[in-house]
């Protein structure tokens, strides 16, 4: 290159950068500083700021967008507009429909991918950002383990949506991460003996599964239930994520001598494998003398749309469904469908839950300082949220409450009826002992 | 080479990093009406720019077009994780390793993609890189941890750290000689590097190295006639391209200590490319540019809702307000792809050259074309090729 002495041209490079990133978009964010307060993001005006981070594009979008509809409900009951939903049956409760604290709650919203790097951005840019106090949402385990790591170093409290892994309250659980959702040991313990009902005690299980920290703790639960009954393992497969095709594993179960196929999937991948496997002929089948049969564990309303007349029949367990009769569940179910028009998912139960308990518990701490709301929720006892008589563990910030196992409906009466209630599992069935998953919790202080 | 080779530059030069250097460590400051002054963003600011020159050394100097620049990326993070787990959390040590470890790997993929070029070129490094990410999603999990992504533990060993430093309750934080490598101080160290990995780029654009690589890319057969053997010129570009890729990668884990297999896949290293064009290819701002540009794109417009939309056009009557609403929240929230897509679009029909070129027919524009045969002779002298 040649030696030039316009040096100012290059500032004007510059410049037009700058002009460029102008027409690009003007942001209508204001910064507010984070500087000499005691604890991150500490509410100073008459507002307290909740980020929500759900999948909104991936194989997960379904739940992320009903994740997301629960949420702008439960900041409407919140700040007392609409009918105040479970804000009427919860017990105890301390919410008034006054915001928090008497502050007017507002939301900020971010997309995860079901990535945990866009899910770790999303909520960083939340909390360093637009200051907010407390992340919510995911529907995955690893995001959730991701954001809830995340979290922990922020010193800002991480409510969990739907995350069913036993590591997120288990090996990966922290002081600053809480979970109302159930887990997979929870569905092994809560399944198991229903399946020894259904199908006896004599069967060889085939798993397919999801190869993430959902599907190994999902397999390993369903694993040792089926065993303790009496079945046999026969093999257990791995399948990448958002695979779309499962033929490829499919075929070998039906040469495996298997009479039960265990689908540790969720999401889009359910909906795909549970068809395949349908279309494979799987449960028109005989082996070893008995009916072939699928087993779902983990289901919900939302897949079981998407699996259409395949689901019928099918057994397997869900955190809470629509069609619970108690006041709480029916409150809720009002106020979403007179907003929204459909009924809610479990998914969107639980965000639900979670944002008011937070809440809830800001009330009951007197103070937004995070130690102290973390203390009010652990080993709080409460009810009216649709799943009766509930605990926040406080060794592993784990929720204990009834499971329902649940059966694909074979004559839905309309197009949300999709799953009959076999049975309410009842608390003492589903708990264990903390520590036999491991992990620490962390402290209480975190430096900013 | 002599030392004072090294550090002789023309003024030019001289200026644009002076001037390079103020723009980015002015970010806190001048991102502030933008919405974007916030750490997160201006670390991936920092780090994305170095990803995005490496990049261009190889495909704006020798027009070899990589499609799995990410794979790089992702051996430098799990790297820096791993030497973050075994020995320390101080940065450095992550670093050397991920700059090292990704060089080879780049060593190793360039050795057999580069025996051919072109869109063949592309297809094989594309296939290497979802090689890599399937490796790292499923199996190679016990090194990876798979879709979960590899994260510290508590029960790590980090021998070197805990010869010297007290244990302290909870996960440990990277820092730099006690200066911990999140918020802003982690954004000021990436700046420096993002400063030195510039200087280093400016050096090789204007070094005989340079000249060779650009000679390679408008025409490798006569090049290949005159006598020179091409290929160690083309591994080599593509080797500090991938070590680029992976100091990058061993930033992102410095700043956030997490590597996830995602950071491989292919669309990531489509966004490498993207930027790139949308930058301006084979400039020297241009690139870093780009990167803003998207890094903005996704983090900011992605956040915008309805009811943020809905404080912006208040001003607007009712009926007028909802309809500019429901028109605009196409474009950001789940829509931000849409809005990027249409500036990608834009950007290549109306100005091959990306934003560089815009800013230079800007430029004109206001000289006016008279007169101006200098300027307009070294508009031409950087005027690079669109992508092949």
């Amino acid at each position: 290159m040649t030696e030039r002495k316009d040096g100012p041209s290059r500032r004007r490079v510059l410049k037009g950068a700058a002009a460029g990133l102008v027409t690009a978009g003007v942001a209508p964010t204001i910064i507010t500083s984070a500087y000499a307060q005691e604890y991150r993001n500490k509410p100073t005006g008459d507002s307290v700021t909740l980020g929500f981070n759900v999948p909104q594009t991936g194989s997960y979008a379904d739940e992320g967008a009903d994740e997301l509809r629960a949420f702008e409900l439960a900041v409407e009951h919140l700040n007392g507009e609409g009918d105040g939903g479970m804000l009427n049956t919860m017990q105890p409760s301390s919410l008034t429909g006054n915001g928090i604290l008497g502050k007017k709650v507002a939301y900020v919203t971010g997309d995860t991918q079901t990535k945990s790097d866009a899910a770790r951005a999303s909520a960083k840019r939340m909390i360093e950002k637009d200051g907010a106090l407390m992340i919510s949402g995911g529907s995955s385990s690893g995001v959730a383990i991701a954001v809830q790591g995340l979290c922990q170093e922020m010193g800002t409290i991480f409510m969990a949506g739907l995350t069913h892994s036993n590591d997120t309250t288990g090996k990966d659980k922290r002081r600053y991460g809480f979970r109302h959702f159930f887990n997979a040991y929870m569905s092994g313990a809560a399944l198991g003996p229903v399946l020894g009902e259904e199908y006896g005690t004599d069967r060889r299980a085939y798993h397919l599964t999801a190869d993430y920290t959902w599907g190994w703790t999902q397999e390993e639960s369903m694993k040792n239930a089926t065993e303790a009954l009496g079945w046999e393992t026969v093999e257990t497969v791995k399948t990448p994520v958002g695979a779309g095709d499962f033929s490829q594993y499919i075929t070998p179960v039906l040469n495996s001598g298997a009479d039960v196929l265990i689908l540790n999937h969720y999401g889009r991948d359910m909906v795909n494998s549970l068809t395949q496997a349908v279309q494979f002929g799987l449960r028109d089948r005989q082996a070893n003398g008995k009916d072939f049969q699928i087993v779902v564990p983990l289901f919900s309303r939302l897949m079981a749309q998407g699996a259409g007349d395949n689901i019928k029949g099918i057994l397997g367990s869900t955190n809470w469904n629509w069609s619970l009769q108690d006041a709480g569940s029916q409150a809720f179910v009002k106020s979403f469908g007179a907003k929204y028009g459909f009924p809610p998912s479990m998914a969107a139960h639980t965000c639900y839950v979670q944002t008011l308990l937070y809440a809830d518990a800001c009330e009951r701490a007197g103070s937004f300082y995070p130690p102290d709301v973390i203390r009010a929720l652990e080993g709080h006892k409460f009810d009216g949220m649709g799943n009766g008589a509930t605990e926040y563990r406080a060794e592993d910030h784990q929720c204990f409450k009834d499971v329902l196992v649940v059966r694909g409906s074979e004559n839905p009466t309309s197009q949300f009826d999709l799953l009959n209630v076999v049975k309410q599992v009842p608390r003492s069935q589903v708990e264990y002992d903390a520590s036999i998953f491991g992990g620490e919790l962390g402290p209480y202080e975190v430096s900013m | 080479m002599n030392f004072q080779g090294i550090f002789s530059m023309s003024r030019k030069d001289l200026t644009t990093l002076v001037i390079f250097s103020i723009v980015v460590l002015a970010l806190p400051i001048w991102l502030q009406p933008f919405g974007a002054a916030y750490p997160d963003l201006m670390q991936k600011f920092a780090i994305f720019g170095i990803l995005a020159i490496g990049f261009n050394i190889l495909f704006g100097l020798t027009g070899y077009l990589s499609f799995g620049h990410a794979a790089f990326l992702g051996v430098g993070s799990y790297t820096a994780v791993w030497t973050f787990k075994l020995f320390s959390m101080n940065p450095i040590p992550a670093l050397i390793f991920a700059v090292i470890l990704s060089g080879l790997f780049a060593l190793l993929i360039g050795y057999v993609s580069l025996r051919r070029s072109g869109i063949y070129f592309s297809i094989l490094t594309l296939a290497f890189a979802q090689m890599s990410y399937n490796l790292a999603y499923s199996v190679l999990t016990p090194i990876t941890n798979g879709e979960t992504g590899l994260q510290l533990e508590a029960g790590d060993p980090r021998v070197l750290d805990s010869m010297f430093v007290a244990e302290e309750a909870g996960l440990p934080v990277s820092n730099f000689f006690g200066i911990e490598m999140s918020g802003i101080p982690g954004f000021y160290f990436c700046a420096i590097f993002l400063i030195l990995g510039f200087f280093i780029t400016q050096r090789i654009f204007a070094s005989p190295f340079g000249m060779m690589l650009r000679g390679i890319k408008s025409n490798q057969t006569r090049m290949n006639y005159t006598g020179f053997n091409t290929r160690p010129y083309t591994l080599t570009a593509f080797v500090i391209s991938g070590m680029y890729a992976g100091l990058a990668g061993g930033l992102m884990a410095v700043t956030d200590p997490l590597a996830g297999a995602e950071r491989m896949q292919w669309t990531a290293s489509g966004e490498i490319v993207l930027m790139t064009i949308l930058g301006g290819v084979g400039t020297l701002v241009g690139p870093v540019i780009g990167a803003w540009l998207i890094k903005y794109f996704e983090n900011i417009f992605s956040s915008f809702n309805e009811s943020v939309l809905h404080n912006l056009f208040g001003f607007l009557p009712d009926g007028v307000e909802g309809f500019v609403v429901e028109l605009t929240s196409m474009f950001v929230g789940e829509g931000w792809h849409l809005t990027l897509g249409l500036v990608f679009v834009l950007v290549v029909t109306f100005l091959p050259g990306g934003m560089m070129e815009g800013y230079r027919r800007i430029t004109t524009l206001f000289t006016g074309g008279g007169g101006d045969g200098d300027k307009k002779a070294k508009a031409d002298d950087t005027q690079t090729q669109p992508a092949e």
